[in-house]
């Protein structure tokens, strides 16, 4: 028994000393593949809508709150699902994020908001986390369909045009600064700058 | 006093059954066996134009969409541009002073509770021709008939 894991020990420490650099660069290579293939399509998959609604927390509440907005349902069939809002596109800002939402398994598994009166006392503390999160990353998840070089204040009414031509233009404002619970249902608003 | 009673219901009825086959024979494309094609749904006026009152005292209506207002205990949208305090920054119009009176005529702070609900009065208006003929007359147009 110790002989053979000191064999396999041997094998591991100075693995050169037993095969081929070919096969030794080779195999790291083709593992590599593998297995950071295997990482990101696992990621992939937990920012599917799917894996999102799969516990009755989101499915019940906020997807269920999704369905009547603009995002879910328009005229040309656009659809931002979960993710796209609430996962950042960037690789790095990624993997940050899926590292905070691993509180999230923590609440799944305590039941923190396991029922509907859970979730609505605690709706306003996660919608602060969100509003701060946007707030801080200057709505980038809007901005990753709504990009404001783009923008035509010529198809907008005369009031958004208004409103996006010189608060958002200028840098004063923010999309999530005026456009809270438009994809959800907002908590309880007093004291939010804007809702008093 | 009851054949009194029952001719005033029996007048009631015949007007309601006069006023419905009327309504009937006016807005209903078809046969009333037959399932007509709903008319397509119209557009809300978004022109942000304010509209002339059909009299002074009328609740105007609201020239924008509200289209997922959200006006309940958690939040009142309308009012984050309608408020006193977001008029400056908004500057859509304030809701009249008569919001923030209680029903014994007291100012108060903030919106009166029996004013929150916005659509209970304030309506938005779509695009579309009247089924039926308004026959109202505004007071200008009554006034200025008598005295010719």
């Amino acid at each position: 028994m110790k002989e053979t894991i000191k064999r396999y020990w041997q094998a591991i420490s100075t693995p050169s000393k037993y095969y081929s650099l070919g096969f030794l660069t080779l195999g790291g290579f083709i593992m590599g593949i593998m297995f950071w293939g295997g990482f990101n399509t696992a990621m992939e998959f937990t920012n599917t809508e799917a894996f999102c609604t799969g516990c009755h927390e989101m499915r019940e509440n906020v997807y269920e709150e999704l369905q009547s907005t603009i995002h879910f349902t328009n005229r040309s069939g656009v659809r931002a699902k979960c993710s796209d809002c609430h996962v950042p596109h960037d690789w790095t800002d990624k993997i940050a994020r899926k590292m905070q939402a691993s509180k999230e398994v923590w609440g799944k598994i305590f039941g923190t908001i396991n029922t509907r009166e859970k979730f609505l006392a605690k709706r306003r503390e996660l919608a602060e986390h969100e509003w701060a999160r946007l707030k801080a990353n200057d709505s980038l998840e809007c901005r990753n369909c709504h990009d404001f070089e783009y923008m035509d204040f010529t198809w907008q009414s005369t009031r958004a045009a208004n409103q996006h031509s010189t608060a958002l233009a200028s840098g004063e404002k923010t999309c999530i600064d005026c456009h809270k619970g438009i994809a959800h249902q907002l908590p309880d608003m007093s004291g939010v700058e804007g809702w008093d | 006093m009851k054949t009194k009673l029952t001719a005033s219901l029996l007048l009631a009825l015949a007007f309601s059954v006069g006023a419905l086959s009327q309504n009937i024979a006016t807005t209903r494309d078809a046969a009333i066996n037959i399932e007509p094609d709903p008319p397509k749904i119209p557009r809300v006026d978004n022109s942000d134009v304010k509209r002339k009152r059909a009299y002074p005292m009328q609740p105007p209506t609201i020239p924008h969409k509200i289209d997922n207002y959200q006006v309940d205990l958690n939040a009142n949208k309308c009012m984050s541009c309608h408020s006193r305090r977001q008029t400056p920054d908004s500057q859509a119009p304030m809701v009249s002073v008569t919001h923030y009176m209680d029903r014994d005529g007291n100012f108060l702070a903030d919106i009166s509770s029996r004013r929150y609900f916005c659509n209970q009065c304030h309506v938005v208006q779509l695009d579309v021709k009247p089924q039926l003929n308004n026959e109202f007359v505004d007071i200008d147009e009554l006034l200025r008939s008598a005295r010719d």
